[in-house]
């Protein structure tokens, strides 16, 4: 499983940094990135569902490539 | 009821009937009951309106908020209240502004309220809650609004921008006025408006002539692009701060007080997880979901519709975020308060561009606060001999909430 963020959706709310730091990090100006090029570890699953969840921008997303 | 009274200093409005062709975000029954308002109006139509302040709207569903939230060719912030249209108003941006300047004001005020450098605030925060809980020893009953939940967020705004503590009482006169009485009455709006302006631009001034390591230096002293900021602006940067900072968050905790003083159950099992259990996260951002006390308002600036509604310029939209936050369509089981919902896209924050820049710093004098509470006075609970009012308008939540502490 993979995630991704449009950052022209991300508006900062920051939901995800807050649930999963471990699969996103924040910028100066509160823009979330991927970490390790969106890879999520099989682990993590659970959570990288959670954050596309409480995404008020539906910003994030899974894929299964 | 038709606006005709510009010539007045204050308007006075009748008791609201008919919520669906009538509403008014300032009478009485709104502070308690805008949650069941807004779910029988959703029943009935997705845009409810009304003539009270010249033509406004107030959509009720999800879908209908966030399209206006992100609609910023159809619909300005010039105009972030619903208020007489002939109603003063000052710039007060990032809130107040349009693209394309709305982004280099927010971008000035971004990196101050990012998520690291709100958290390195979280020991200081918690060592104040504590301070004010030690002040509660003894006593049998509180009001927790005075004694506690209105302190800290001016507390947390005095500590990231460098604005004076002892002006506190100053600050929460301004904004109880603003938001209940300025609607209605220009007067009051000018006076504030002076007043503020008055205290900031010294307080600004003094920052030029001894420089401090604070943001209001930092304001004081703003650039974008190279360009010196107009003292107008910089002077509405902290207005905007004292006025979007305050009863906003103070609201929030307050909500979740009162919910949780009604709630032993919930309690009980928030106490038993540690502080970083994701109980403790869902529990506070179903706060924020139900609770949501923020509702803001655009002004219409090109011929549109918004859930079939049409909308033309100059009309006034109110930008209902709370009440989106119960829409059925949007939440599973909305009307429930559920400690642990997973599925949280609420949007007590706003939506878009806009979004709130004090986000990151509401949630940690939330979570915060409501932690130390609890785990002060698990057995606490609403002393019903008591009424609880509940502000309207702009900034919902109880303003008073009286509780007997059961140490
Ligand atoms: C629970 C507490 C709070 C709630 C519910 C809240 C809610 C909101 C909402 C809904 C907006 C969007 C405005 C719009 O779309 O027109 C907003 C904007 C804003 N808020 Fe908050 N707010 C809270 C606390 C704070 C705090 C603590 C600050 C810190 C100073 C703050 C500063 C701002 C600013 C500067 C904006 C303007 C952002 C922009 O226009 O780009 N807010 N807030
Ligand atoms: S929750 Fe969504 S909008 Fe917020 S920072 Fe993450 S991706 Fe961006």
């Amino acid at each position: 499983m993979k995630i991704r963020i449009d950052a022209d959706k991300c508006q900062g709310h920051n939901r995800c940094y807050a649930l999963a730091p471990d699969l996103v990090d924040v910028d100066d100006y509160g823009t979330a990135f991927v970490l390790n090029d969106g890879v999520v570890p099989a682990e993590l699953e659970e959570k990288a569902q959670l954050i596309v969840d409480n995404c008020p921008e539906f910003a994030i997303e899974t894929t299964t490539e | 009821m038709a606006y005709d009274a510009a010539d007045t200093d204050q308007v006075d409005h009748e008791p609201v009937t008919d919520w669906v062709n009538d509403w008014d975000w300032l009478d009485d029954q709104w502070g308690s009951n805008a949650i069941d308002i807004w779910n029988q109006v959703r029943e009935q139509c997705p845009v409810a309106s009304t003539e009270r302040y010249g033509r406004a709207f107030m959509p009720v569903t999800m879908e209908g908020v966030s399209a206006v939230a992100n609609d910023t060719e159809n619909y300005s912030s010039i105009w972030v209240n619903v208020s007489r249209p002939d109603s003063p108003r000052a710039p007060a941006p990032p809130i107040t502004s349009d693209p394309p300047e709305h982004h280099g004001h927010r971008r000035l005020l971004l990196p101050w309220f990012n998520p690291k450098k709100v958290a390195e605030m979280e020991g200081v925060m918690r060592q104040y809650c504590r301070d004010l809980i030690a002040k509660l020893d003894g006593s049998d009953t509180a009001e927790l609004s005075e004694q506690y939940s209105q302190n800290i967020p001016v507390f947390g705004i005095c500590h990231l921008t460098g604005l004076p503590e002892s002006d506190a009482d100053l600050y929460r006169d301004w904004i109880s006025r603003n938001f209940q009485l300025g609607p209605k009455n220009n007067a009051v709006k000018l006076e504030i408006m002076h007043e503020m302006t008055e205290n900031i631009s010294a307080i600004l001034q003094d920052r030029l002539d001894t420089p401090r390591d604070d943001m209001l230096t930092y304001i004081a002293n703003a650039e974008i692009d190279d360009e010196p900021v107009s003292w107008d602006l910089k002077v509405g940067y902290v207005r905007l701060q004292i006025i979007a900072g305050i009863d906003t968050t103070w609201s929030a905790i307050g909500s979740g007080l009162w919910h949780f003083a009604q709630h032993p159950e919930q309690v009980a099992q928030l106490v038993a997880v540690e502080n970083d259990h994701m109980l403790w996260n869902t529990a506070s951002e179903e706060v924020l979901r139900y609770y949501a006390p923020v509702t803001m308002a655009r002004k219409v600036i090109g011929e549109t519709e918004v859930s079939g509604c049409p909308v033309h310029p100059g009309d006034q939209m109110l930008l209902t975020f709370p009440a989106a936050n119960h829409d059925p369509d949007a939440f599973e089981d909305a009307d429930q308060f559920q400690l642990d919902r997973a599925k949280n896209r609420h949007v007590a924050f706003g939506l878009g561009v806009h979004r709130c820049v004090g986000s990151n710093l509401a949630r940690l004098e939330l979570l915060v606060a409501l932690q130390e509470f609890l785990r002060a006075f698990p057995n606490y609970s609403l002393d019903t001999t008591k009424e609880t009012v509940w502000a309207n308008g702009q900034v919902r939540g109880p303003r008073n909430i009286p509780v007997l502490l059961n140490k």
